[in-house]
């Protein structure tokens, strides 16, 4: 069981961070996993975009090109990556920022008020926290409880006030459905 | 087993370097290996080796020259327009049989290219790279994993065969975080004895010298003679390679590095179809697999070599089958990356359409 | 017998194919006297450059190591990092050091590496035969300047102790010649001084010797030593540039 996943958004609006979050989870459930980030001339400010590979195999490409999973956080990102999902595949885009309605009628299409949500919990930079929950809720390939932990492994220099804050974010993502 | 850590592949590197009990580095920033000068400063204080940020890769490749003249394991890492750059320090160490480790973190090329990852550093990597009849043990690691367990062979073989050696890496490689297994246990720099070639002062026994020249008549010709039959051992023991579903192939594709990571997807993809794909990964690009290829002509009659360039490491695998059989090329010059996809869809070409 | 005059065991017994009133030959002796009076000899690694010196390596009775044109200050620092109990001195040409290996002694000196520069200044590139060198005084003929260095075309020549002592980084810095006995023996404790601070770990510490090169020149020896003293000294004034240990008295 192969999952691939590319998330993608604005520089800042944590895409990196998402995208090792899911690893380390992928990692503390004993899976195979490749994290790989696109890396640009600019520092901050422009896209980004990684690609998330979680297996029970050994993993082969950790390019991916057809995703199972497409995590949109930005209007460009969903004009990119929307063609890119395989048939049957899942598009999490974030309905706060995003206005255009994705097109394919082939695809499960799942819209998520993550800043809404984010701003509603007072910090909308965790609006990425809110989309992982969604997600995993949705395709349960991770466990929330594991992911709690990734989030601490990959922030472990925040507040714990900080640390809450995205568990309760997460939580918020899961418990939509 | 111990525990698995998420890494970056420059990070993993690293470790790698330090496990293998090297205590010199010397570099200068470029991108994408920036990751490992700067994580390298932080562990090379940490346990108390020499970290040097220097002011070009000229002066880098030359530190590390003058270290392992002295007798210590030394590397630098950079991307390939930094590589260039250190050709003739290389050439001289090559020229000295002197072992040191360089890193190439291979970025798309020619001049400045971009960042992102390729493979077109396979001529300079495996044809010497610099001026002079030499060769550099060139090896090419497909993983996380790999790259930290690869600096510890680099140094083994070129300690053995006193000649540098070279990790051909990518951008991809480098960027990407994957587990790591920190498998081997650390080994101690103080246990390394002194080389015979060492300067360390010639206190109680001859006066030694390192260099690349001698201008008495027929004296280098002969050196270089020496150095052909050193050439000759390592070709014929070293060799490395990894060959998965070769044996009853219709189809061997050919592929190092992160392109073998693309390719071994899209030989799976083909293989649910159908077809009889494998897949040869070199391991050693320098000294290339030949006789492993050279066997597999024997019985295959396809053969798709994969590269992130214009057609490189497809001369090596046209002179190792003596173009017996039918060489197919796909490549992605200039930074581009091919996909699993892609290369089915090649696979599928050449064996006759879809199934 | 009493033997009174020798080769010092700093030296090799090889015989040192340098031209007639070559300064280079001066400026080794001097070099293998120190290694003995200082008892450094069996702790010193010297770095032969690329040019008429070459051989050096073969001449110092020391572990020697030749690396590519311009590139001894990055070696050295390499080998005293590694063995920092090692005294380690790179013997460099003005081609050699203030033209390809600008950027290595540049930085050496800024970090203030706790090595030893022996840079040998005869205005000329010597073993490929008189080219232009960036030390090459304006008007001075040279066979790639055969009219005399234009300094509309061919710019100004490289000073390297005045160069190197706008960096905070050099402990010791000296400009010596040895046309005369008198700048010999000037030569030899400005010499004396930069080995003993690199024993006392102060840093980087450079010697720049005004030398002779009548081949290239066209002059007799004789005629050489003049021109340092008449011509050269003036372009290149001779003295301590930087001496951290006086300032700091």
């Amino acid at each position: 069981m192969t999952t691939e996943i590319i998330i993608s958004g604005f520089g800042g609006q944590g895409i990196v961070s998402s995208g090792i979050i899911l690893s380390h989870a992928g990692l503390y459930e004993s899976k195979n996993v490749t994290f790989f980030p696109s890396y640009g001339a600019e520092m901050r400010g422009g896209t980004a975009n990684c690609s998330v590979v979680i297996s029970t195999e050994p993993v082969a490409s950790p390019i991916v090109a057809t995703p199972d999973i497409v995590i949109v956080m930005n209007e460009p990102s969903l004009t990119r990556f929307e063609p890119a999902l395989k048939p049957k595949g899942l598009l999490f885009y974030n309905k706060t920022l995003i206005k255009s309605v994705p097109k394919r009628e082939d695809i499960t299409i799942i819209p998520v008020e993550a800043n809404a949500i984010a701003e509603e919990l007072g910090r909308g930079r965790i609006a990425n926290m809110v989309m992982l929950g969604a997600m995993i809720k949705k395709t349960t390939i991770l466990k929330l409880e594991t992911l709690k932990r990734a989030q601490r492994k990959r922030f472990s220099r925040a507040s714990d006030e900080q640390l809450s804050l995205n568990d309760r974010a997460l939580d918020r993502g899961y418990g939509l459905f | 087993m111990a525990e698995k850590k998420l890494m970056y592949g420059n990070h993993a590197i690293v470790e790698g370097v330090l496990a293998a009990g090297c205590r010199f580095f010397a570099g200068y920033p470029i991108t994408p290996q920036n990751e490992i000068p700067e994580f390298m400063s932080i562990r090379m204080n940490e346990i108390g080796g020499v970290f040097i940020q220097t002011e070009s890769e000229i002066a880098a490749i030359n530190m590390l020259f003058g270290a392992a003249a002295a007798g210590k394991r030394a590397m630098t890492s950079s991307s390939s327009p930094g590589i260039s750059l250190m050709q003739e320090g290389i050439s001289y160490i090559a020229g000295a049989d002197i072992p040191v480790l360089v890193v190439n973190v291979v970025r798309g090329g020619p001049g400045l290219g971009n960042i992102a990852p390729a493979q077109s550093d396979y001529f300079q990597a495996t044809r010497g790279g610099g001026h002079g009849d030499y060769f550099t043990i060139t090896l090419a690691p497909n993983s996380a994993q790999e790259l930290y367990e690869f600096p510890k062979i680099a140094f083994e073989l070129a300690e053995k065969y006193r000649n540098p050696a070279l990790i051909l890496a990518d951008g991809l490689l480098g960027q990407m975080m994957e587990p790591v297994e920190f498998s081997y246990k650390p080994f101690d720099p103080e246990t390394l004895p002194e080389p015979p070639y060492a300067l360390s002062g010639c206190k109680n026994r001859e006066r030694r010298i390192v260099r690349s020249y001698d201008l008495k008549p027929g004296k280098l010709e002969a050196w270089n003679w020496q150095r052909q039959k050193k050439y000759e051992q390592i070709v014929a023991n070293e060799q490395r390679f990894q060959a998965t579903a070769c044996d009853d192939a219709e189809l061997i594709i050919v592929a190092y590095g992160t392109c073998a990571r693309v390719c071994d997807a899209a030989a799976r993809m083909a293989r649910a179809k159908g077809y009889r794909v494998g897949l040869l990964r070199p391991i050693t690009l320098w000294p290339f697999p030949s006789n492993i290829l050279s066997a597999l002509a024997e019985k295959t009659d396809h053969f798709l070599v994969v590269e992130m360039n214009m057609g490189q490491m497809v001369d090596d695998v046209k002179l190792a089958t003596e173009c017996s059989k039918k060489i197919f090329f796909h490549g992605r010059p200039g930074g581009g990356v091919p996909t699993p996809p892609e290369v089915y869809g090649k696979i599928e070409t050449i064996l006759g359409g879809a199934r | 017998m009493k033997q009174l005059f020798g080769r010092p065991a700093g030296l090799t017994d090889i015989s040192q194919r340098y031209c007639p009133g070559c300064g280079h030959g001066i400026v080794h002796r001097i070099i293998g006297e120190l290694l003995v009076k200082l008892n450094i000899r069996e702790r010193t690694i010297g770095i032969a450059p690329v040019g008429c010196s070459v051989f050096a390596d073969e001449y110092f009775n020391c572990d020697m190591i030749q690396p590519p044109h311009g590139r001894g200050p990055a070696v050295s620092t390499g080998i005293k990092r590694s063995r920092p109990d090692c005294i380690v001195f790179s013997y460099q040409g003005d081609g050699d050091l203030a033209a390809i290996g600008t950027a290595e002694i540049v930085h050496a000196a800024a970090r203030n590496e706790n090595i030893t520069i022996i840079f040998i200044n005869n205005a000329i590139f010597g073993m490929t035969g008189g080219q232009l060198a960036p030390t090459t005084l304006p008007g001075m003929k040279s066979t790639t300047s055969v009219q005399g260095r234009d300094i509309k075309k061919q710019g100004y020549p490289i000073k390297v102790c005045e160069l190197l002592s706008g960096l905070d980084g050099p402990y010791y810095l000296a400009r010596t010649a040895v046309d005369t006995p008198k700048n010999i023996i000037n030569t030899e404790k400005a010499l004396k001084t930069a080995f003993t601070y690199q024993i006392e770990e102060k840093g980087f510490s450079l010697v720049e010797i005004l030398s002779m090169c009548p081949t290239n020149w066209g002059m007799t020896p004789v005629q050489s030593k003049k021109w340092i003293e008449n011509t050269m000294v003036k372009y290149y004034p001779l003295g301590e540039y930087r001496n951290r240990a006086k300032e700091e008295k």
